[in-house]
């Protein structure tokens, strides 16, 4: 990290970020005095803590990989480096404010996939006639043409995460977090878009992509972080880190 | 320890961080931007609310085979309502023109009252949006008194056709119902962003928000006179001034309908109530800002 810090500028930086929801859940724990580390009882009122403290630095160019089993936090650190989710404690800095690309973050479901287009291209800042001008490029991208009359309801997952990534891919941005929401999309439109993150990089962002796909991750990314309950377990090169997560959970890197 | 850093040297490595951050001029991500950028990105995405609200009013009337008429025929039933229910029960008690009256007050307080509601959903009920794209959050509050101005101006063609109907004629002091509504508006913009916080910190408001808006309806002179309510119970006189909705009400009716004028002073209440509420409104939404990624 110290040999790229000199060479590239740092984009992101993560400064002891902590993350910590508060729940109210009656009920009673499965057994009394067992209770998991990062979920703590005060009578109705449960902590989890998300992010326990994680620092990290994000450079120039980079497309680093997000990995960790459900619910290690990943959702949580990105949305809280793009600034969707307050901080409990630590710092994030970024050149710009990085802009989130994440399963579930649905748009109007009534409305066709047309007007989600435009309404979403308004929402990041593009004019009326801009998004007017981009509008058949994206519906290009997304591939789908012969739906995008019809409501986004009737939309598989897929077709719904395929229309987001066109939309937010239509602009530059200085910094995109991407989470899982190429995990839904066909071979194809996979290649299209991994091809697109890898230019939105290159021009000077820098990408974040959480996924649980090792292989998608070591295609894509250089560098990966590794988050285990809340806490960065390890970073380095794709290579280094995929590898240290496949040896431990037992998975395979081609998957 | 504070760092759960799994490498001591990397935590040390990092303790500098913050200081780095500024060395190379990042800014902390989230932080509330300056009031000029704020209000400059809102202005940027002006078209954005203004298409928010008409793509919302069309996914709403999409369901639904009367559509939009659906705005013009509940008011026009309430009116029908209130007016046989509150003409038999007030008897001799009911202000005088009484149908005009009614009319006016229910289109108006139509307008506040869903201003107030819709503003106070608009955070919540948009809270895919928000969540997905970082945009000034005061836009979903906008855009929820786009939606009511478009709604206003169903409601309004029913008045104008109701009122000639009930004898009053159209006159050229109708048009001053305009510059009535642009007060009321500042006002109705106000509570939609105080009450558009105030659900985010405490999601139980959404459940006062219909008794809060009925305790307006019978505070404000829809259907009575607010001379009544005061000359019966004389200590309640401030209510006439100090209650911004029953002030834009009988501005309305000053303008639109004969036999209920109201003093020029009442103009500057109606402005003072406007603009203080839509400043006090909008800082008050303004400085929770940060806030409202995690609401929904």
């Amino acid at each position: 990290m110290v040999e790229q810090a000199s060479t590239a500028k740092p984009v992101v930086i993560v400064d002891n970020a902590k993350v910590t929801y508060r729940v109210y859940a009656s009920g009673k724990a499965v057994q009394e005095g067992e209770s998991n580390s990062r979920v703590k009882r005060t009578g109705n009122l449960r902590t989890v803590e998300a992010i326990k403290g994680v620092s990290l630095i994000a450079h120039e160019g980079d497309v680093i990989g997000v990995i960790g089993t459900n619910g290690s936090g990943k959702t949580s650190l990105m949305k809280a480096i793009s600034g969707l989710t307050p901080l409990d404690g630590g710092k994030i800095f970024a050149t710009s404010r990085p802009s989130f690309l994440g399963v579930g973050a649905a748009m109007l479901k009534e409305l066709s996939g047309e007007k989600n287009i435009i309404l979403g291209g308004l929402a990041m800042g593009f004019s009326r006639a801009e998004i007017k001008e981009k509008l058949d490029q994206i519906i290009e991208f997304s591939g789908l043409k012969d739906f995008i009359e019809l409501p986004m309801r009737t939309y598989s997952s897929g077709m719904t995460e395929r229309l987001k990534f066109s939309i937010a891919a239509s602009r530059e941005h200085d910094i995109l977090i991407i989470d899982e929401a190429l995990a839904v999309g066909d071979s194809k439109f996979r290649k299209r878009s991994e091809a697109r993150m890898k230019e939105l990089a290159k021009n000077a962002g820098c990408v974040f992509l959480v996924s649980h796909s090792l292989k998608s991750i070591l295609d894509t990314c250089n560098r990966a972080i590794w988050l285990d309950e809340g806490v960065l377990r390890a970073e380095g090169t794709a290579y280094e880190v995929c590898k240290a997560y496949a040896d431990e959970v037992g998975a395979d890197l081609d998957d | 320890m504070e760092s759960h850093c799994p490498r001591q040297e990397l935590g040390e490595r990092l303790s500098k961080l913050s200081d780095l951050a500024a060395e190379s001029g990042l800014e902390r991500v989230g932080k509330r931007p300056k009031l000029s950028r704020y209000l400059r990105d809102v202005w940027i995405r002006r078209a954005f609310a203004l298409t928010l609200s008409q793509y919302r009013l069309l996914a709403t009337s999409a369901r639904s085979r009367l559509g939009v008429a659906w705005l013009i025929i509940v008011p026009a039933l309430q009116i029908t309502l209130y007016g046989l229910i509150f003409g038999l029960v007030l008897g001799d008690s009911r202000p005088g023109n009484f149908l005009p009256y009614l009319v006016v007050g229910v289109v108006l307080f139509q307008f506040l009252a869903g201003s107030f509601s819709d503003g106070a959903r608009s955070i919540s009920s948009n809270s895919a949006l928000a969540k997905s794209l970082s945009f000034p959050r005061v836009l979903l509050p906008m855009s929820a008194m786009v939606s009511q101005w478009m709604k206003f101006s169903g409601l309004m063609l029913l008045a104008l056709i109701a009122l000639p109907i009930l004898g009053e004629m159209p006159r050229w002091s109708w048009l001053m119902i305009v510059p009535v509504i642009g007060l009321a508006s500042l006002f109705a913009l106000g509570i939609g962003m105080m009450a558009a916080r105030l659900t985010v910190h405490f999601n139980d408001l959404s459940s006062l928000i219909p008794f809060i808006t009925r305790i307006a309806f019978y505070a404000s002179g829809v259907f009575f006179s607010m001379d009544r309510l005061t000359d019966a119970i004389s200590w309640l006189g401030f209510l006439v001034w100090a209650n911004p909705v029953s002030v834009y009400l009988s501005l309305a009716r000053d303008v639109m309908i004969t036999g209920h004028p109201v003093d020029a002073w009442m103009w500057w209440v109606g402005a003072g109530w406007g603009v203080f509420t839509l400043v006090f409104g909008f800082f008050f939404f303004w400085s929770a800002e940060e806030r409202y990624g995690r609401a929904g």
